[in-house]
């Protein structure tokens, strides 16, 4: 089952179904990786709102997408970890650092562009 | 739901199998939505393990009972190469390199009772149970 990627100007929105494999994870890093640099996207949400656990592997894959966006010249916020799954992160010791986070879709936007109008404010 | 259920774990998919079974297992017990996702972030991990370290294995899953208090049990068994030191596999960021080094000290952490059989060779048995308070 592979990830649908969404493309709404210069963000690419990927929404997470529950119960995904580790293959799709890989698949979907792979996918992020590449229409980056086709659509010449600015940023990439991940969308988790849907999963009802992220292990140590999700959460791995997570912070390499993040990074592997980063290098392709993008930025990456992650949205929706449920209360259940951020509660069990956090007694695993499971951990996010460095990779943006977001409440919802709406933040997780609202704070890329904000990061995107400061980035031209430096410009 | 019959009380006891084995998940063969051959393939990765299955982690994704056994942890879904587990979190039904659990909320038929009565365990909360909370507890749930930890009891399937722990079977998540030592599946895991058995992939990464033993290429294939067994999770168990049964409902568990001590006269007073009712819980879950979850037994991962494998046949693979063993861990050779259990105390350095236990620590908290230490890893052969296959993965981040938390599920085993992690699922230690989410669970009540945690115990780790092992001998180089043979393989390895992870017991872990939560009860319902």
């Amino acid at each position: 089952m592979t990830v649908p990627i969404l493309k709404q100007g210069d963000v690419l929105i990927a929404s997470m179904q529950a119960a995904l494999s580790d293959r799709d994870l890989e698949q979907l890093r792979d996918d992020l990786a590449e229409q980056v640099g086709r659509f010449r996207s600015r940023s990439v949400i991940i969308d988790v709102a849907a999963l009802d656990v992220l292990d140590s592997f999700a959460t791995r894959t997570l912070r390499a997408i993040a990074y592997t966006v980063k290098l392709r010249g993008a930025s990456t916020a992650v949205v929706g970890i449920q209360p259940d799954v951020a509660f069990a992160m956090v007694q695993l010791g499971l951990s996010l650092d460095g990779v943006v986070t977001a409440l919802d879709l709406e933040e997780g936007l609202a704070h890329l562009k904000s990061l995107a109008a400061q980035e031209r404010i430096r410009e | 739901m019959s009380d006891e259920m084995c998940v063969p774990i051959e393939r990765e998919n299955d982690i994704v199998t056994a942890r879904q079974k587990g979190r039904e297992l659990a909320a038929t017990t009565g365990f909360s939505t909370t507890d749930q996702t930890m009891i399937a972030l722990a079977i998540s991990e030592i599946a895991r393990n058995i992939i990464s370290y033993a290429q294939r294995g067994e999770v168990t899953l049964s409902r568990l009972s001590d006269g007073r208090r009712r819980g879950v049990l979850i037994v991962a068994r494998d046949a693979g190469p063993g861990i050779p030191d259990i105390q350095l596999a236990m620590r908290d960021g230490y890893s052969t390199g296959k993965s981040l080094g938390v599920g085993l000290p992690g699922a230690k952490r989410v669970m009540d009772d945690f115990e780790l059989v092992s001998s180089p060779g043979k393989g390895t048995t992870v017991t872990m149970a939560k009860w319902l308070r």
